[in-house]
């Protein structure tokens, strides 16, 4: 199986994709900003298909998009109902607008499929450097902001009271959420991407009420995820975005079945 | 009264100040003064401004006309003399977060970098969860907790940084009468311990009544500050409401009830409680 250089790198880029995802999904999970990361991931889909439309290199188009859409969103602030109608409309025009950006393209129908259900066997070594990198900027950005995002996502309120700007954190964050969405639609694609997103950190928080163990948790967990889902894939020659799905969804139905805070000891469950 | 401050500057003073919340005027042109180490019971009708009030004593409010002075200083200014407690939101009341780590992530929120608890910091949050006598709940999660339970760890959280002046938001709502009283006594004690002035809101005057120096009602508008047996009668409370209010007081309780329709004049409170 590592004979081949396209899985040595698949794997590589599942590693960095783990490592990313882990913490940030965190994060999403516990501000509940899942539908704002999945719209974030359409979003992506027009720039990136808008970029291929340009002849440039699609992550390009995906980040600028994502980034961009990150923002506005963060700005939007936290009134959630008026919020999720808007988001959900911004949804559905940036898939059409991709759509539209393909029929112009036809002859990259391939690469539409790509966006879509992900192709971590096609990633390239300079592909793989640019996920580094981006990996590493986000992860340092995260870092940056964490003690106020923390507090921020507990209590805003609090927060506010001691000086953090809830807009200004929901703003950052989202642009951070915007790069990991842009790592991990390499790996999984645009329509499967919350399963890689959401699934390992929210089973962490399951197994650990302990929230800076339930973050590095979510790195490994995420990373039984894509590795698991990329070796059944060349052993069943399924694709490996399937197996990732289907795994994510075990193992969040595993830490369900498991007697909740499992890590934290012999403790009463809640 | 309180002197054990040993300070002549007030801890809250407001001049003429008008509040407004989404542009309609809450407060109009109140006045009042409140002295270091004091224990206030803010009470009023739903909406008679009693949050808005803390969020203009903690600065937050981006339409004040008249001045608010905090300690002698500008409300932003002194906001870490300030220990907050909001309204419990609803949304974490199934979060699966250690309450160690959810009063921990009080502390210091707007440094940036990763929050690493050590040393004076770590013993701060540990100190804060014992005054609050939370140290068997400290390595529970939040969804395993109870209503009385939650609210003593966002007292725990508000005492972070030994905070001058406590502005707590209904620490009392939806709780029982004896967990009430138990969180009222728990707020006394530490008021009388670290010397804090103590603004305290609640729908009912009844449980506070042992643990108050003053009362400041909110309603119509205006406010009224002084003793109990001062502010919470009929008179002064028909002007606040802008009806006519009577103040039965029986069995060291008082009720309040509507003159005209014999109701009780808050809203939900079948038992005729303020």
């Amino acid at each position: 199986m590592f004979a081949y250089d396209f899985m040595r790198t698949a794997f590589l880029a599942g590693l960095i994709v783990s490592i990313v995802v882990g913490p940030i999904g965190y994060f999403m999970v516990l501000r509940r900003e899942i539908f704002a990361g999945h719209a974030l991931s359409h979003i992506g889909f027009a720039g990136a298909t808008g970029a291929i439309l340009f002849g440039l290199n699609p992550i390009w188009g995906l980040l600028t998009l994502t980034v961009t859409g990150g923002v506005v969103m963060g700005r939007l602030g936290d009134r959630v109902r008026q919020r999720d109608v808007a988001i959900g409309i911004v949804l559905a025009l940036s898939l059409g607008l991709g759509t539209l950006f393909l029929h112009f393209y036809t002859s990259y129908a391939r690469q539409g499929t790509a966006l879509l259900f992900g192709n971590v066997l096609g990633i390239t070594p300079e592909a793989l450097v640019i996920l580094a990198v981006l990996g590493a900027l986000s992860l340092i950005a995260l870092g940056v902001i964490a003690r106020p995002l923390l507090a921020v996502s507990l209590d805003p309120d609090m927060a506010e009271s001691k000086g953090v700007s809830p807009a200004l954190m929901a703003m950052l964050f989202l642009a951070i959420v915007a790069v990991a969405v842009a790592e991990a639609v390499q790996v999984v694609g645009i329509l499967l991407l919350l399963s890689l997103l959401i699934a390992p950190p929210a089973a962490a928080a399951r197994l650990t009420c302990r929230i800076w163990f339930a973050v590095l948790l979510s790195i490994p967990l995420a990373l039984l995820v894509t590795w698991g889902g990329i070796t059944a894939a060349y052993l069943t020659d399924w694709p490996v975005s399937f197996w990732i799905s289907a795994l994510a969804a075990l193992l969040y139905l595993i830490s369900r079945l498991l007697p909740s805070f499992l890590l934290d000891g012999a403790r009463k469950a809640a | 009264m309180n002197s054990e401050a040993g300070s002549t500057v007030p801890a809250i003073m407001l001049e003429g100040v008008t509040l407004r919340r989404n542009g309609h005027v809450v407060l109009d042109r109140v006045d009042f003064s409140i002295r270091q180490g004091e224990f206030i019971g803010v009470l009023g009708p739903n909406g008679a401004g009693k949050s808005t009030l803390f969020r203009a004593i903690l600065g937050l409010l981006p339409e004040v006309t008249g001045n608010i002075q905090v300690f002698g200083a500008r409300p932003r200014k002194a906001d870490r003399l300030i220990g907050y407690l909001p309204q419990m939101r609803a949304d974490l009341l199934d979060a699966d977060i250690r309450a160690w780590d959810f009063v921990a992530s009080a502390q210091h929120p707007s440094r940036w970098g990763l929050p690493i608890y050590r040393g004076a910091d770590k013993r701060e949050i540990d100190e804060a969860i014992c005054l609050v006598e939370g140290e068997h709940l400290a390595q529970r999660p939040l969804s395993a907790l109870s209503g009385g339970e939650r609210q003593r760890l966002l007292l725990a959280q508000a005492l972070l940084g030994n905070p001058r002046l406590l502005l707590l938001d209904e620490p009392l709502v939806s709780l029982d009468p004896r967990h009430q009283a138990n969180v009222v006594a728990l707020i006394k004690g530490i008021q009388k311990r670290r010397s804090v002035t103590v603004l305290f809101t609640s729908h009912e005057i009844n449980p506070l009544l042992g643990a108050l120096d003053r009362v400041l009602y909110l309603g119509g508008g205006q406010a009224a500050i002084g003793a109990v047996n001062d502010i919470v009668t009929g008179p002064v409370l028909s002007r606040l409401y802008g009806m006519p209010i009577e103040v039965v007081h029986t069995a060291g309780h008082y009720f309040v009830v509507s003159a005209e329709s014999g109701v009780a004049a808050e809203s939900g409170a079948h038992h005729v409680c303020l």
